[in-house]
Order: C-alpha cells, then structure tokens, then sequence
C-alpha cells in the first residue's frame, strides 16, 4: 500500500512537469476533451434527467402529512441533485466509464512498448499520456456535472407535470426556496477533487501495467474499484470540511 | 560509435549480463545475437537507456549516457532512433502522424517540410499511399517499416533495432533487413540490431557479438562465423534443421 503511494507520488511529480510542447499538450488536451467529456454527455444526461424524476416521484410520494407542503418535492429535488446525485453519483459513472477507459488506453499503451517509444524519443510519457486527460477531466467535468443538475431538476419538474403528483407552481416554488448559492460551489470543489482522483489513479494504474492483456482488464477494473472507494472517502471528508 | 563498458545487471539473484563490453561501430550493422535469455534484451534496453546497468558505462561518440541524469539523456536520446519488436506504433495514429511525431516533439519544422519530410522517408521504406491507414489496418512488414520510416524522420545517428524479423515471413524479412543495411550504409548511422534469426547474421552482419549466458562469447562477422569453433556458439548457429544442412 505504501508502495503504490509512494509509486504514485513519483509519478504525479512526472505528470506536473512542463510539457515538452505547448501546441502538442494543446491539441492532446483538445483529444481528451471530446474523449473524456464530450463522449460522456449521452449517459450523463440520461442518468440525470431519470435520477431526478425519480427522486421527484419518490419525495412526493412519500409526503404523507398534510401539514409538509408539496413544494418540498422541488426543493428536495434540487438539494439531492446538487449536493449529492450531480457531483458524486455522476463521478461515480464517470469512474467507470472514464477511469476504465484511461487505465486500458495507457496499460495497452505500456505493453505493446508504446510507452517504451515515447520515452526513447526523448518525451516524458507521465506528462505526455496522463497530464492531459488530467487537466481534461478537472476542466469539463464540473462543466458535467452543472449540466446533469440542470438536466436532472428539469427531469423531477417533468415527472411531477406528467404524473400530476405536483403542481408545477409548487415545484418552481420549492425550486427557489432557501436555496443558498455555495451548495453549488461545494459541488464544484468535490467535483475537482473527484475529476482528479479518476484520472489520476486510473492514469497510474495504467502506467505501471507489467505483463499483458489480462493485467490490463485486471488494471481497467482496479482504476473503477480505487477511484470509487476514494471518491466516497473524499465526498465524506469533503462534506465534513465544506458543510459542518 | 558506441562504446559499451563493463556493463553488468542483476535482477534478483539472477546476474542477467557479466562484465560485457564491445563497441559497436559507425556505418555499420552491429548484431546483437544469442538465445533467449542470454541478455541480449537487457543490453539492448540498457544502451537505450530503459534499464540503468548496475555497473559499467555506455558511451556515444565521447558522450556517457548510462549514469546522466535523464534529463541530460534527452539531448542523445534526440540522436536515437529505435525499432521496437513489435513496431510500437501509436494505435490512435494514423501512418503519417507516427512518422510525424519525432518531427513534431523536436523539431521546429513547418507543416509543410513535416509532410515534405514524411512522405520522403515513407518513400525511402517503399511505402507511399499509406499515409492515412492506421497501424491496425496494415500487414505486420507494412508496420516494421513505418516503425523504420519513424526511427530516421528525425536523422538519428544511432539506430537499435530489436527482432527486427521477429513475426515476418523469410521474404519480407530479408527486405527489412535489406533496409536496414542500405539505410545504414546512407545515413552513415551505428545500427544495433538485437536477433537470433540466422539469416539475418549472415545477410547483415558486419560485426556480430554473441551473447551467452550473460556474458560476451564471440566476436566476429558473418564471413566467420561459420568457421568458428566455439562449441556454444556452434550450438545456436547450427542449432536449426536448415543451417545444419547447409553444414553438411
């Protein structure tokens, strides 16, 4: 264990070293936009604008009392997609769609001597192959994950119209009761941390791959296990710093 | 030239290279052979600098590489062009954007002269109209040489080539190591290639160090060879049906 945090210690100095040239660092970063981000906006907006109808569903039925206005379904809406659905559910997602992605590109990468060739040539491949999709990650993931708060309260707001369970003058006005602007900020902050984390962690995964293609399954399917422990340890540490 | 000096390496308990030193000289194909698991490998990554020697020392032209630091090694590194053995081509790239690489990473070359010095080399490796084909939409003599046409974009001065044949049929493998040897004598670089292929030894050999067991066995080329007595060495040049014959 100590190992492996030593290894990846050594390695981040690798990545955060500058790189060899701007313009190719550029149009990586560009490559790992569309592939780490862009690609992932279907399923995200999928699983957001379902997770909040459910949860709008969900919170209305389970209002017994006559004396809890209904406005709480917008407001319970809102609260669960942002404190909690958007940035650590969707990171979650995006540890298994993203993190298994980087840790086989760069594990396939390590061995068919690709990496080896990088390093011949006189580049740094940590900072070549993994500062990138780093940088990628910390750039459009909180971009994401605005989208799927957007996206998952218009899903709530649409199941209540479609079902009826609410009205959606009550909704809208749950939607803008007590709502405190730095619940956004927190979600952002936990959302940088757990971009890094993902691409990090499966990006060192990857790189110290030996053997072949059953140690990169193995690599792909460790890089979605670490992240998602660490994402949950940190949303715990983070939401005992940010919010008590 | 390179001078390889007293290099050893151990993994473990396994002492995998014993005090070898040879020089591998300019203009020529310096071979590289042995059995699997006489060291050849770990020489050749050591004189690349993917694996640090224990002790000893590996020299470019007057320019110790093996114990700089590897920032430093960037600037011979620049020099080196190398042919892994299974080409290690980029998958994400297409033909042109590997050959490209080197040319982009170090060089402050316009798009023009890129592409100018592309399709020369691609030429030069009888390749052309292959520049947007991707590594695995070619044949595996079509991917050794643009791995070729990569490692001289750059005009290296040293060339390591590793089981240049290995996965080749006999004829495409003698037009690899035909390329090599014409590219050698043009471009006046020192080639290391790494193999146990016989043909090659006798097609391309002009210095040859035969590895045995870690350490450095024979000397010699392939006009030698042949005739050598040397009984390990024997072994592994007659140790197929065909050299065999021929020794009868």
């Amino acid at each position: 264990m100590l190992k492996m945090l030593g290894e990846y210690l050594i390695l981040l100095v690798e990545i955060f070293k500058r790189p060899d040239k701007g313009p190719v660092f550029r149009s990586r970063l560009m490559i790992e936009f569309v592939g780490l981000g862009i690609d992932s906006i279907g399923i995200v907006a999928i699983i957001s604008i379902f997770t909040g109808a459910i949860v709008a569903i969900q919170t209305a039925y389970n209002i017994d009392s006559p004396l809890i206005p209904l406005t709480m379904v917008g407001f319970t809406t809102r609260q669960m997609m942002i404190l909690e659905f958007s940035p650590t559910i969707i990171s979650l997602i995006l540890a298994g769609k993203v993190g298994s992605r980087i840790a086989s590109e760069i594990g396939t990468m390590r061995v068919t001597e690709q990496i080896d060739a990088l390093r011949v040539m006189g580049v740094n491949p940590a900072n070549y192959l993994i500062l990138p999709k780093i940088t990628a990650s910390m750039l459009f993931n909180p971009v994401l994950i605005i989208f799927s708060m957007v996206l998952g309260i218009w899903g709530g707001w649409m199941a209540c119209i479609v079902t009826g369970l609410v009205t959606s003058t009550d909704f809208i006005m749950g939607l803008r009761s007590w709502f405190e602007p730095f619940t956004v900020t927190y979600a952002i902050i936990k959302t940088l941390v757990f971009a890094f984390i993902i691409s990090s962690v499966s990006g060192y995964l990857g790189y110290n791959i030996k053997g072949g293609s059953v140690e990169v399954g193995a690599a792909s399917t460790k890089a979605v296990v670490y992240s998602s422990i660490l994402i949950i340890f940190f949303d715990l540490i983070l939401t005992q710093l940010l919010l008590i | 030239m390179i001078e390889v000096k007293n290099i050893s390496k151990t993994f473990g308990d396994n002492q995998v290279l014993k005090n070898v030193s040879t020089i591998f000289e300019k203009g020529k194909t310096n071979l590289i052979i042995g059995q699997s698991g006489s060291g050849k490998t770990v020489m050749m990554k050591s004189c690349i600098g993917l694996i640090n020697p224990d002790e000893g020392e590996i020299v470019f032209d007057q320019r110790p590489f093996s114990r700089l630091a590897e920032k430093k090694k960037k600037d011979i590194r620049k020099d080196m062009g190398v042919l892994f053995q299974g080409g290690a081509l980029f998958d994400s790239f297409n033909v042109e954007q590997n050959v490209m690489f080197p040319l982009n990473m170090f060089t402050t070359m316009s798009l023009e002269e890129k592409l100018d010095r592309v399709n020369f080399v691609l030429k030069r490796v009888n390749l052309e109209n292959v520049n947007n084909l991707y590594p695995s939409e070619i044949s595996g003599g079509m991917m050794k040489r643009v791995a070729i046409a990569r490692a001289i974009s750059n005009n290296p001065q040293y060339l390591f080539c590793d089981e240049p044949n290995s996965g080749l049929d006999p004829k495409t493998a003698e037009v690899i190591d035909a390329l090599i040897s014409e590219i050698t004598e043009e471009y006046d670089m020192t080639t290391v290639i790494n193999t146990h292929d016989m043909n090659s030894v006798l097609q391309i050999g002009q210095r040859i160090s035969f590895l045995y067991k870690g350490q450095l066995w024979w000397q010699g080329d392939m006009h030698t060879i042949l005739e050598e007595e040397n009984p390990e060495l024997q072994e592994f040049v007659f140790s197929t049906e065909l050299t065999r014959r021929i020794k009868k």
